[in-house]
């Protein structure tokens, strides 16, 4: 229910620069409020909050409704998301498949409850209804890259190795 | 070629057995108001958009197996349409008790006891109990404002006051977050309604709201007197139509 923890960005950012060439390309089109969304989360990884108000400055479009827009969709998020990040499906056939379990032991293994990041800021957890991967099932995404048919007891193992690797 | 002007017919629609005639357009509802046939409505508001958003209005077609909102649903040639059969009767009192207990009403203690349209149609339809438990949610109250509050306690998410303050007011200081049992009205980013910079103070929102969510902090228990047709006079002032 509390508001979701404010993190800014400066606005000498020379990404903000970036940020507000994207709204420009756009035409400051108010119909493009959910592509120039996405930019922002793709170029910083969230929604900082006093970006968000220059995208409804700039787009003309009433604050109220940019932020009904940035909290109906769960993609968005106004939290830094964690260096990497995981994502288990738990769609249907996922969830038949033991979605559950999978999510049980990376919380389990790694400390992280789902929607959170751990305290290092190293793992995030989410969960997405469908992923349209069913065949894959039960699938998880870890940084962009879809892990096929996992199973409880490989996962650690894997996330451990993706943990390892960039650093 | 010249386009041929669009025929100006007149529908003809059976109602409770009983045929009327309607213009092309018009809503299930607009031919009920006319005719004087009762039908229950929250979030339907004349002068404003119609969202199809509290489902009281539902209706029963024949021929379609789901049932439909009649704020929403155009009247078409020899339709044949049931307002009051018993699985309507049914379905209402349900749609209320479901919206009873999804947020705390508890009318002894509201400012708009005995002057709420949630009361008011819990009466209507003979609601004596809510079957559900009660989710009894979190909400808060915004009392920042230095006319009014907003108790979300008492908020149906009808979203009359979000439409009333983009469309008649202009201002869009209200709309709605998240989604499903967590959504909520908010102010301008989910901020305090006293120091937002879009409201005007203009109070549209108050006079719709169909229950005590926004109310005037002057009101007392039980005093709140409620003006939606305020707004549906103004707008028909205007010249648009509702």
């Amino acid at each position: 229910m509390s508001q979701a923890q404010v993190v800014d960005v400066p606005e000498s950012d020379p990404r903000v620069k970036q940020m507000l060439k994207v709204i420009k390309n756009y035409q400051k089109r108010p119909d493009a409020l959910v592509q120039v969304l996405h930019a922002v989360q793709d170029t910083f990884g969230y929604l900082p909050m006093n970006l968000i108000r220059v995208v409804s400055k700039e787009l003309h479009i009433p604050p109220s409704r940019v932020f009904g827009v940035v909290t109906f969709y769960y993609y968005f998020s106004l939290k830094p998301k964690g260096e990497h990040n995981c994502l288990v499906c738990t769609g249907t056939a996922c969830y038949v498949k033991g979605a559950q379990k999978i999510i049980d032991q990376i919380s389990a293994s790694f400390g992280v409850k789902d929607g959170q990041t751990t305290p290092d800021n190293k793992l995030g957890l989410q969960t997405a209804r469908c992923i349209g991967c069913c065949g894959l099932a039960p699938a998880v995404v870890l940084d962009n890259e879809i892990l096929p048919r996992t199973d409880p007891a490989q996962i650690t193992g894997l996330i451990n190795a993706r943990l390892g690797a960039k650093k | 070629m010249t386009p041929l002007a669009a025929p100006t017919t007149t529908i003809l629609v059976t109602i409770d057995e009983k045929t009327y005639s309607a213009d092309p357009g018009e809503t299930i509802l607009d031919v009920c108001k006319r005719e004087g046939i009762n039908i229950p409505t929250l979030c339907f508001l004349e002068g404003v958009s119609t969202v199809g958003a509290c489902r009281l209005c539902l209706i029963e077609i024949e021929g379609t197996r789901k049932l439909l909102p009649a704020c929403a649903t155009v009247v078409a040639p020899f339709q044949k349409v049931k307002t009051n059969s018993d699985r309507l009767k049914k379905n209402r009192r349900m749609t209320l008790e479901l919206l009873f207990s999804e947020r705390n009403h508890i009318c002894s203690v509201c400012v708009a006891n005995y002057n709420c349209r949630l009361q008011d149609l819990a009466h209507e339809v003979g609601m004596d109990h809510v079957r559900f438990p009660y989710l009894f949610p979190d909400c808060n109250v915004d009392g920042t404002n230095k006319i009014y509050n907003i108790d979300h306690n008492r908020c149906i998410m009808c979203t009359k006051c979000v439409r009333t303050c983009d469309e008649v007011e202009g201002a869009h200081t209200w709309d709605v977050r998240g989604r499903g049992f967590e959504s909520r009205i908010i102010a301008d980013f989910d901020e305090a309604w006293g120091t937002s910079p879009t409201c005007t103070l203009c109070g549209k929102c108050v006079s719709v709201c169909p229950t005590g969510a926004l109310w005037h902090k002057q009101s007392v228990q039980n005093n709140m007197k409620k003006s939606p047709e305020m707004v549906s006079e103004l707008t028909a002032k205007r010249g648009r139509k509702g």
